[in-house]
């Protein structure tokens, strides 16, 4: 799993992955009763890697990425983050979800509270950072992201796209030291998807480590430094993502990109 | 008509027993009744367990048993003896409709979509923080409703303690009626009128709050 960091790069990648495993899974099993959706994962990232997860809906992508920060457990194997195994559920384990910064499909903005408030709330009340602080860096992250001027405005108010950019924002908010994102672009209007993956790129640009599960092609090809592929729920193929797309290995990696690059 | 109002004071009196007893259990009901309902939903599995326990035995014993119980109870356990009759009355009207509440705060929390709780433990809050911070806030709105009619319940079930000593409405009501025989119909109609405001008042409330915590989603 780690040849690929040693291969050349293409000089397109604008960022080079280096540095020790930050995310390490180790024989990771996971039934959901008798359907086994984890088959025996190995999959190690490294500080500064921006890794995308694709596969066929139902391949285990989703429960692999929502394991990273245990909002899944797993029934066999390792998971360990900057060294440090996953803890049991309780103070630890929130401890080191205020490391992991998570974005999901369905927003999951606070509803009660403004956009602001969406962003402070973790540094508020998890980091005990002071409210004048909070707020100001919560300001400068919205405006980052570009919806700086509706901080004032509840999730409902904003379309699809700028809430998933508040959602960023939210997560980033924490420093995390890797950001998880499950799909982020897939409950969006196209039109949306672009201004959600903008961000993304230049948050893949400034070095930040990020595990991806996503459709978005584009977004692995411009963004990514390894596209791993998974098939019912287990890691079928990891490569470059030039070499993937063009140079698919695996027959059922072959078939897929068949039926998803055909339109 | 006349009697009551004769004893307009006796009647008031005894209504404010009723008030207090209706408040008081309220409260500690709704304090007892939103820690079962977290533990309900709760990582915990001996506490989740020993909530669903709670509701099953309280939720199924009659009222009157609830009451008998902490009653005699007095007799056995020596701190419940000293206690007045009012706060006898308020601990087993409370034991009784936390049961209740429990259940009403666990369908506000189911109402609250998983995402919201996940969302919450993703930025690191623990289980108590994001209950206070994000999922309980949000239940409010979808708890007021069933919570209404709970204590419109409370309200009408503080009448049991009228077997009990304590001179509440209908202890009174009682009273009147034994009495005064010939005007019962209108005593009745008095103390009924009595309930009908207590309980509109809660309704009234319920209603307002309920739009004050319109959720947009």
């Amino acid at each position: 799993m780690t040849e690929n960091a040693a291969l050349p790069r293409p000089s397109s990648q604008p960022h080079v992955a280096e540095g020790e495993p930050l995310v390490v899974l180790d024989g990771v099993h996971k039934w959901f009763g008798d359907l086994h959706v984890l088959r025996d994962i190995d999959l190690s990232v490294k500080r500064g890697e921006v890794v995308v997860v694709i596969g066929p809906s139902g391949s285990g992508k989703s429960t692999l990425c929502r394991a990273i920060n245990r909002l899944e457990t797993i029934d066999k194997g390792s998971i360990t983050l900057d060294g440090e195994p996953l803890p049991e559920e309780g103070k630890e384990l929130a401890n080191l979800r205020a490391e992991v910064g998570m974005v999901f499909q369905s927003f999951n903005l606070f509803a009660h509270k403004t956009i602001l408030e969406n962003v402070t709330l973790g540094p508020i009340k998890v980091r005990k950072v002071k409210a004048s602080e909070a707020n100001q860096r919560a300001r400068e992250l919205l405006d980052r992201v570009g919806v700086g001027h509706q901080a004032e405005k509840y999730p409902a108010q904003l379309s699809g796209g700028q809430q998933q950019r508040v959602a960023i924002a939210r997560a980033l908010a924490m420093e995390p030291k890797v950001m998880l994102f499950d799909e982020p672009t897939s409950a969006l209007d196209p039109e949306m998807i672009k201004e959600v993956l903008d961000v993304m790129v230049e948050l893949a640009e400034g070095g930040m480590t990020m595990i991806v599960v996503t459709h978005e092609m584009g977004f692995a090809r411009t963004a990514a430094d390894r596209v791993v592929f998974m098939s019912d729920g287990a890691v079928v193929e990891e490569n470059r993502p030039e070499e993937f797309f063009t140079n698919p290995r695996s027959e059922r990696a072959q078939d897929f990109l068949g039926k998803i690059l055909k339109h | 008509m006349q009697y009551v109002l004769d004893n307009l004071d006796l009647v008031l009196k005894a209504f404010w027993v009723t008030i207090q007893l209706l408040v008081l259990s309220a409260l500690a009901s709704l304090a007892l009744g939103t820690l079962l309902g977290a533990m309900r939903v709760g990582p915990v599995a001996v506490l989740r367990r020993f909530a669903a326990l709670y509701v099953t035995i309280v939720r199924n014993t009659p009222l009157l048993v609830v009451f008998i119980f902490i009653f005699n109870a007095a007799l056995d356990v020596r701190w419940l003896t000293q206690v007045p009759f009012l706060v006898k009355g308020v601990i087993a009207l409370s034991i009784y409709t936390a049961a209740f509440v429990c259940e009403a705060v666990r369908s506000g929390i189911n109402s609250v979509p998983v995402g919201q709780a996940e969302a919450s433990r993703a930025i690191g809050m623990t289980f108590a923080g994001s209950m206070r911070h994000v999922v309980l806030p949000q239940s409010f709105r979808a708890v007021v409703p069933p919570l209404a009619s709970v204590f419109i319940a409370l309200a009408k079930n503080t009448s049991v303690a009228a077997v009990f000593g304590l001179t509440e409405a209908t202890g009174r009501m009682r009273g009147f009626t034994n009495d005064q025989a010939d005007d019962r119909t209108a005593i009745f109609v008095a103390f009924a009128l009595g309930y009908i405001v207590i309980v509109e008042v809660i309704s009234a409330g319920a209603f307002g709050l309920e739009r004050r915590w319109k959720v947009a989603r």
